[in-house]
């Protein structure tokens, strides 16, 4: 007995230094839950440092599919949402659970495939006639299947198109959106797709693939930042929420959108929104 | 194939320029690991040691209860903490999630069966002889349960390294409860399955070849312990 006893006695001590010691845990942190796309395509890491330098605060970045961004703001794990699915963004607002919904940016879906393109989308008048083409063609596709914002503008187009997708031709993958690239690349497939992620996959060589069909007006692609409610979530940092809203929809926070990847990839990955053309 | 040799030039070229962002990596794994390890052996060899030294109703299926949770994978750890830890769960004010020490609770969760398991079959191969020696030789059952442990010095470090190897290697559980924060809970194996998510397949492989020659050092380390005569 006596030894379990010291067992219980170096546990928390143990505990306790693991839980006082780091001096990391005393700076101000901020919790922003976002989409895959704005941390890998490198946005945040030119964004938030500034940010972070004014007003002496990390943040803490937690990249997710869009779906779970918003249910992370739901539960008050984190203090700012970052996503790209209007309905669940105008929902998680209308059912209270996040207030102060603001444009950020937008870029544009676009739908990749093999060169050859033996569905013929190239020829398409709408990204609906696009998809109903691929289903008729039976030709491979490779679906998120996440939840994310990507996986649900294209089960829209689904609707739109008025294909309910299965069989062999249909990937369903549950992955993020660079392995779901690799994947299509992999296997000669169709895939809906990000513009900012596929520019920063094609332009590095990781896989080869054209647009064969963009410019939908259904395509479109709007990024929004919402403060989850402290009415609800009084726990949260909403002063500090409502500082990162206002940064990123500044003259300044809006210029580094429209200037990011201009210089790696020739053209901007996201367009700004709050401030149509900041100087 | 030409993964696999650029991943090797890439872990050998972060090795000797000592990369701050991947050091930082390594050495946060290590933190947390090493941590969950000791706590969980704490609290695994003592609980396995009793177990296997004392006659109860419901030995047999406590022990079969410990070798279940060996197959414990590891996301449902995860999302078994985070709806304790979530601001929505019982233990959301303690303000633990996506922090480092949640990720050590994770982690020691998933250690401590391993630790228990083998604790026990550890002291039930022994012989019995040497309980009988020591305790006719004089000693307390304090002394003759340090004898016994003494004696199955080699099967309890192995205990410990197994529920290393088991920590160290997890992703799903310190991805979920930690978030992959940069510069905060991002650890080896959550970066690598950031940079395979992102096709740096070869700096992704390059971290797993650093990632295996950390821990190897720490089981040499280990050795070092298993070896020594008491």
């Amino acid at each position: 007995m006596r030894i379990k006893t010291m067992g219980k006695g170096i546990l928390i001590v143990l505990l306790l230094l693991l839980l006082s010691a780091p001096a990391i845990l005393a700076e101000e942190r901020l919790r922003l839950s976002t989409t895959t796309s704005t941390e890998n395509s490198g946005l945040l890491d030119v964004l938030l440092p500034p940010f972070e330098k004014q007003f002496n605060v990390k943040v803490d970045v937690i990249s997710v599919g869009s779906g779970k961004a918003v249910k992370l703001g739901e539960n008050g794990d984190v203090d700012v949402v970052l996503v790209h699915e209007r309905e669940l963004e105008d929902k998680f607002v209308a059912d209270g659970y996040g207030v102060n919904r603001r444009d950020v940016m937008h870029n544009d879906f676009v739908i990749i495939g093999p060169n050859a393109d033996p569905a013929g989308i190239g020829k398409a008048k709408t990204a609906a006639e696009a998809f109903k083409l691929i289903a008729h063609k039976r030709a491979p596709f490779v679906s998120r299947g996440d939840q994310s914002g990507t996986h649900s503008k294209e089960l829209s187009l689904w609707v739109k198109a008025r294909v309910r997708p299965s069989g062999r031709w249909y990937i369903e993958t549950g992955m993020g959106m660079g392995e779901v690239l690799i994947m299509a690349h992999e296997k000669g497939a169709y895939t809906l797709t990000d513009k900012g992620t596929y520019l920063a996959f094609q332009k590095e060589g990781k896989i080869n693939l054209p647009i064969l069909f963009e410019g939908d007006p259904t395509l479109f692609n709007p990024y929004g930042i919402i403060a989850v409610n402290p009415a609800r979530q009084p726990h949260v940092n909403y002063i500090l929420a409502m500082a990162l809203i206002g940064w990123v929809t500044s003259q300044e926070g809006q210029r580094i959108i429209a200037d990011f990847g201009k210089g790696k990839y020739g053209v901007p990955l996201f367009y700004p929104d709050a401030i149509k053309s900041p100087r | 194939m030409e993964y696999l040799w650029e991943g090797i030039k890439e872990a050998i070229r972060l090795i000797i320029s000592v990369d701050h962002e991947v050091c930082r990596t390594v050495l946060l794994s290590l933190r947390i690991s090493l941590t969950a390890t000791a706590l969980a052996s704490f609290v695994g060899i003592p609980l396995g040691f009793l177990i296997s030294t004392h006659e109860f109703p419901l030995k047999r299926p406590t022990i079969t209860f410990f070798n279940t949770l060996l197959s414990l994978p590891t996301v449902v750890v995860g999302l078994f903490l985070y709806s304790l830890l979530s601001r929505q769960g019982p233990l959301g004010p303690l303000s633990l999630l996506f922090t480092p020490p949640a990720m050590v609770i994770g982690q020691f969760i998933l250690a401590t069966p391993i630790i228990v398991a083998l604790t026990i079959s550890a002291i039930q191969v022994m012989d019995p002889r040497v309980k009988w020696t020591a305790m006719t030789l004089g000693a307390g059952p304090v002394r003759t349960a340090l004898t016994v442990f003494a004696e199955s010095r080699f099967a309890l470090i192995g205990a410990v390294i197994a529920g290393f190897g088991r920590v160290i290697a997890e992703v799903g559980a310190a991805m979920m409860v930690g978030g992959n924060i940069k510069g905060y809970t991002r650890i080896m194996t959550t970066a690598i399955a950031l940079e395979t998510s992102k096709g740096e397949f070869a700096f992704a492989l390059s971290l797993g070849f650093i990632l295996l020659a950390v821990a190897f050092s720490v089981n040499i380390l280990f050795h070092y312990f298993q070896a020594k005569r008491g």
